[in-house]
């Protein structure tokens, strides 16, 4: 399955992780100041709370009334001159690109960043058909230079610093000036405006769909969205079948809550909406346009309880605030879906088999559960899953046993979430020494080889999580 | 077909769902909440300009505000400050009354290169656009409280005007502010539900390109507009 990055285990990647020591350190500074900025704008919307509220009612409705609204959507695009493609599986949904790939001649394909392309493995099935893609966002084209997988579903390229991209640049552009951000992005920028003007195809991925006016809307920084969007005569949207917003009304709720708890802007540099082909007389925008509505595993969740991890807006607030993502990096997840909402909905999507790791991921601090601008239970979905895990499937691994019959037990007492701070402390315990974790059982021995991992304090992690940052910024 | 694989799809969602497919418009539960409408709710056209104009520090914006019959000088102001030697414009309903159609003609006589945005040319305006200095439209829809101006692209406003350009510059009619994203939603809402179709782009724009994508460090100016510059007019 395209979902998963790699073959090594997960053990393997959270050691490579935890050795990668710039890594570490931009992606716990990355945190901070994502987390700041969140907190920031939330604190200036005021009722943030009412906006959760709110969000998490418009997401709620529309997954429960998903059918009528996807049937809305397609009606609403096809008016509009769209061809709408529903694709159950990825390799249906791959197949349907390439072939209209293929009808175009196209040579040259232009994409904007997208997890869902990412997750049905799009690059590599054009590729394999003989087109060449090229990612335009800056962070994804440098990943696709060196072919790395993204760490961070906001800012992929998290874990190179600039030498590297320089590097990069250099072996495989013939990049001559030096590693001053400004440079390399002005060189990006030429370099891609070829690619943006003689691109035969734009693909893209969709943060909202409104369905009542069949509107495609990307939430961009960079502005490659509107170039991919703009320039190419034939543009594909690809979209998991869950990113809907019934009106422009819920469709602007549901943007102004990712842009804040995303990168904490009020609104991005760029929020464009695209509804279907260009109109007679205008001379930019596509001639032909292709929306792809991809399930590839999501229906199997709705009517389940984890149904609400479909109302993900894929803001990246739970990854910021996660102390295990702090630690290991994005890559040690094996997914394109990192962090707590990754470590829900990669085993949902994909399987218990090979992600069965996941749902430990975590200390159960609840920061991602508070973080979430749509009240996802994240924290109480891992405990479910561990839960199923254990006693259902019955596949824990010897050396983690001991753990996870902790875990079950917690979550088979529902008062006890509330207290899983404490709890973990408590579990944590026969590994403790001075409140440093030396060598913990299972996918925490990865990271406590290398470096000690603070047990959480008797308060609760999260104010640990806060102190610590505190002593970082050396306050 | 138009539409490929939707029956089954469907059916297959409602199956899961546990219910019949819904087909026919769903009735929606009134909300508990509307924070979104509480925001500059009692402001003014002229604090909402104060607001939008505190905002465009944050977004790396230059704004400045005149009147009609200063907006030509300004402009030029502008212009030449952006050391813009081409110039790419929207043909817009507005030019006439905002004194800007003849400040484009002054701009040409001034050795400026221009075009207006003109179908009949095609594909020459993209290409037009992608080595001009400077791009200017209206804003039909401004929200103070992000600092956006809301173009609704169409055949005398096309999409590349501000976008391809190095710098931009867009002419903000006072009355065109909204406390904020809300209200511009609703007005295309609203527009759709009278049978007006919503235009093929939207673009909602906040102040120049960015990127954080390399170590976080904030570089202002990747795929679009390097600088930007909003004119308030009274
Ligand atoms: S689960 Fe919530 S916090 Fe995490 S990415 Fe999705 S919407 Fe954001």
């Amino acid at each position: 399955m395209p979902i998963k990055l790699g073959e090594a285990s997960y053990k393997e990647r959270i050691q490579s992780g935890i050795e990668n020591d710039f890594m570490r350190g931009a992606v716990s500074s990355a945190q901070g100041r994502f987390r700041s900025g969140r907190l920031k704008a939330a604190e200036e919307l005021g009722n943030w709370e009412d906006w959760r509220t709110r969000g998490e009612e418009i997401r709620t409705h529309t997954l429960e009334n998903i059918d009528f609204y996807l049937q809305q959507l397609s009606d609403e695009v096809s008016k509009r001159g769209g061809k709408v493609f529903f694709a159950e599986t990825a390799e249906e949904a791959n197949e349907y690109i390439n072939n209209v790939v293929k009808e175009k001649e196209a040579k040259k394909v232009v994409k904007s960043k997208s997890m869902v392309t990412e997750e049905i493995g799009l690059n590599e099935a054009l590729e394999e058909a003989g087109s060449e893609v090229i990612e335009t966002d800056l962070g994804e084209w440098i990943l696709q230079m060196d072919e790395d997988p993204p760490s961070h579903i906001v800012t992929p390229a998290l874990h190179k610093n600039k030498e590297q991209i320089r590097e990069t640049f250099a072996s495989k552009k013939g990049y001559k000036n030096s590693d001053m951000p400004e440079e390399l992005a002005t060189f990006a920028r030429e370099q891609l405006r070829k690619e943006f003007l003689s691109a035969d195809v734009g693909i893209t991925g969709c943060n909202f769909a409104v369905t009542e006016s069949g509107a495609i809307t990307f939430v961009t920084n960079e502005g490659n969205a509107r170039l991919v969007t703009s320039l190419p005569d034939t543009q594909i949207s690809v979209m998991g079948m869950e990113r809907l917003a019934p009106t422009w009304e819920d469709m602007e709720v549901l943007v102004s809550l990712l842009t804040r708890a995303a990168v904490g802007q009020k609104l991005t540099s760029y929020v464009t909406a695209i509804t279907g082909t260009r109109l007679e007389d205008e001379v930019d925008g596509p001639e032909e346009y292709h929306l792809v509505i991809v399930d590839n595993g999501r229906s199997k969740i709705l009517g389940t309880e984890f149904q609400s991890a479909l109302h993900c807006i894929r803001c990246a607030a739970c990854i910021n605030v996660c102390p295990v993502y702090r630690h290991v990096g994005g890559h040690s997840y094996n997914s394109v879906y990192p962090g707590p909402i990754g470590a829900v909905l990669t085993p949902l999507l994909d399987g218990y088999d090979d992600h069965k790791e996941l749902p430990y991921a975590s200390t159960l601090c609840a920061a991602c559960t508070d973080a979430c601008p749509v009240k996802i239970p994240l924290h109480e979905q891992l405990i479910r899953h561990r839960e199923i895990i254990v006693e259902r499937e019955k596949k824990s691994p010897k050396s983690e046993q001991m753990m996870m019959e902790g875990f079950a037990q917690w979550a088979s007492h529902p008062a006890a979430y509330k207290l899983s701070a404490r709890m973990a402390r408590t579990s944590l315990k026969p590994w403790t020494k001075d409140e440093i974790i030396k060598n913990g059982p299972g996918p925490l021995k990865g990271w406590t080889d290398v470096r000690d991992f603070p047990a959480p304090s008797k308060q609760s992690f999260r104010s640990w999580f806060k102190s610590r940052q505190k002593k970082e910024r050396g306050q | 077909m138009s539409i490929q694989n939707r029956d089954s799809f469907l059916q297959n969602v409602a199956n899961h769902l546990g219910r019949p497919r819904k087909t026919e418009q769903v009735e929606r539960s009134s909300f508990t909440v509307a924070p979104q409408w509480e925001v500059f709710k009692d402001h003014t056209q002229d604090e909402l300009a104060d607001e939008l104009e505190a905002h465009c520090k944050v977004i790396h914006t230059t704004c400045k505000r005149t009147t009609v019959s200063e907006l030509p000088h300004v402009l030029w102001e502008t212009v030449k400050g952006y050391d813009g030697k081409s110039v790419i414009a929207s043909d817009d309903k507005r030019n006439d009354a905002f004194g800007v159609t003849s400040f484009y003609k002054e701009l040409e006589e001034q050795g400026v290169e221009f075009q207006l945005w003109n179908p009949s040319d095609g594909h020459y305006n993209m290409e037009f656009a992608e080595r001009a200095d400077v791009g200017i439209t209206f804003s039909d829809i401004t929200l103070a409280e992000s600092g956006t101006v809301t173009l609704f692209n169409n055949s005398g406003n096309g999409r590349a005007i501000s976008l391809l350009p190095r710098t931009y510059i867009a002419i903000i009619p006072k009355s065109t502010l909204v406390p904020r994203m809300t209200q511009a939603a609703k007005h295309i809402h609203d527009a759709n539900q009278d049978g007006h179709p919503v235009s093929s782009c939207v673009s909602f724009i906040t102040g120049p390109s960015n990127s954080a994508d390399i170590e976080m460090n904030l570089i202002v100016g990747v795929h679009g507009p390097v600088e930007v510059t909003y004119i308030i007019v009274e």
